[in-house]
């Protein structure tokens, strides 16, 4: 039971990196189209970001989680203006391998700079501990960690379903072209999700920071994790990716726990059984699949 | 002028709201499927697109609102040639558009299907006590994911939701497709309602009936061509000669 409730916790920490970046992906894939491929390596940016600000400033984890996250969406509005916005008329696939190269470049340009090898980064400071509730010890960081993810969670979907703005979003997702034939100026909002999604990717990097290994590898085998994400809860499904994502985090936990080294495995049966299933995905719209 | 236009009175004189699509020709891909179409729609009055599937109806609708850009000729709309403006200007110069698969939101509720669009025109926008009034299941079921609703409420929620933008042109693509009769007849009502008050409605319908009710004019279109242009009158006394000539 003990190890039961630590393998849950980290579960939900887990579950918090994906569900927030891949928010960050299903906002960008329903107002935009776009298939972000460079989520990953927001993510790592994002990490690495911490790691840098700490090694040149000093400044620490509390600091960085603002500034890093508002630096991921500057750096979202600029691949936006910049470059994304020039292919947004033509086959989504271009603006695919355009996130791919981005990810390419962004990668080597990090190893580059840093080399192949971990950045240091500490617990930050007031969450180091351990954490006990009877009998079971848990990380304080990773409570921080759930907690933190699950509320901001929670603020998205409040500002989504709550807000005008969240109303326009949500109906851009659902279907972009209807909403410009209802006279919404989709465009106007592109910049900012795009800027939003990335922002998230970043963060979530900020927060995996502390315990994971910060390198400029660690985006590419999350960003498949992410598109599992996405596949388990319907391409375009805002909630679905949230619930997808913290559902992952879990059988990854559990997986580690109960399983060994079979538990990313399990990540990608249990994708083929939803894809049997509901081929939409969890919270995808039927038509989706047809 | 808009006094006038809210009289219902068509043809007022000096209004702007007349839809002037002028040879249009349409492709998908190499395909033409809409030759040298013109067609007017006058201030508060009903013309419906007659045809088999296939003749083009839909795309034509789709041109008029800019959301298939793969065309040739002019729209004009208040005077104003539409050129390549977007969907979302048209929509808010005045063009209110219902799909064929009325294009309810499925993620908002009925109320924010409602008032997602803004308002085009204070003076010509229903308000949200107006919609409920008429459509009183709406109001009923503000609160539920707008799919929630039956086929035919979708599809007074999808009228409504461009009448409370204040839309002066409605596109309306076979509204009364797969609607019980006693449905349908409701949607006769409600576009006679608007006509009346000075709103056109540009109609697509393969039933020919109930065109017939509802309609001033009918342009029948076959393989992308209107091939015929006419009023209600002698569009009742021909029908049957029509549909055959159009295989329907």
């Amino acid at each position: 039971m003990t190890a039961f409730i630590q393998y849950t916790l980290q579960g939900l920490a887990l579950g918090g990196f994906y569900a927030l970046a891949a928010l960050g992906l299903a906002v960008i894939f329903g107002v935009l189209g776009v298939v972000n491929f460079s989520h990953g390596a927001c993510y790592m940016l994002g990490a690495v970001g911490a790691a840098v600000l700490l090694d040149a400033t000093g400044l620490g984890f509390w600091a960085a989680l603002p500034i890093v996250t508002v630096a991921m969406f500057v750096f979202g509005v600029l691949m936006e203006r910049l470059l994304v916005r020039w292919l947004l008329r033509l086959d989504p696939l271009y603006n695919f391998l355009l996130t791919f190269g981005i990810t390419l470049f962004l990668v080597d340009l990090v190893k580059r700079r840093y080399g192949v090898s971990s950045l240091a980064y500490e617990l930050p400071a007031g969450l180091k501990g351990r954490v006990d509730i009877g009998s079971v010890s848990l990380s304080s960081y990773q409570i921080f960690v759930a907690a933190f993810s699950v509320v901001l969670c929670l603020a998205v979907w409040v500002l989504l379903t709550r807000t005008r703005i969240g109303m326009i979003v949500r109906a851009a997702t659902e279907d972009a072209e209807r909403s410009r034939a209802l006279g919404i100026n989709v465009g106007r909002w592109v910049t900012p999700v795009f800027g939003f999604g990335i922002a998230l990717a970043g963060l979530a990097g900020v927060l995996r920071a502390p315990t994971g290994s910060v390198n400029a590898d660690m985006g590419s085998f999350f960003i498949i994790i992410l598109f599992a994400v996405v596949v388990i809860g319907g391409l375009g499904s805002i909630l679905g990716a949230v619930v997808a994502g913290f559902l992952v985090g879990l059988v990854e936990a559990y997986g580690q726990g109960y399983a060994g080294s079979f538990s990313q495995v399990l990540i990608f049966v249990l994708m083929a059984v939803v894809i049997l299933v509901r081929p939409s995905g969890l919270f995808g719209r039927e038509e989706a699949a047809s | 002028m808009s006094d006038h236009v809210a009289q219902g009175s068509p043809n007022a004189k000096g209004s702007q709201h007349v839809l002037e699509v002028a040879g249009l020709s349409a492709w998908y891909g190499e395909a033409k499927v809409l030759s040298d179409v013109d067609l007017r729609v006058e201030p508060g009055e009903v013309v419906t697109l007659v045809g088999r599937n296939g003749a083009g109806k839909t795309t034509l609708l789709r041109s008029v609102m800019g959301l298939h850009r793969h065309v040739e000729g002019t729209v004009s709309w208040g005077g104003s040639d539409l050129g390549r403006s977007s969907p979302d200007k048209r929509a808010r110069a005045g063009l209110g558009w219902v799909p064929d698969d009325r294009g309810i939101y499925a993620t908002l509720t009925v109320a924010e299907n409602l008032t997602l669009p803004p308002v085009t025109s204070k003076a010509d926008a229903w308000s949200l006590e107006q919609v409920y009034e008429q459509f009183p299941v709406l109001h009923e079921r503000r609160d539920f994911p707008g799919t929630k609703l039956s086929g035919g409420e979708q599809q007074m929620l999808a009228i409504a939701r461009v009448l409370r933008m204040g839309s002066r042109l409605l596109l309306l693509d076979e509204p009364s497709e797969g609607l019980a009769p006693v449905i349908v007849q409701r949607i006769g009502e409600i576009i006679r309602q608007i006509k009346a008050q000075g709103v056109s409605v540009l109609l697509v319908e393969q039933n020919v009936t109930f065109a017939s009710t509802v309609a001033d004019r009918h342009y029948l279109l076959a393989q992308g061509r209107v091939v015929e242009s006419l009023d209600n009158d002698s569009f009742q006394s021909r029908t049957t000669e029509l549909l055959e000539y159009l295989g329907m």
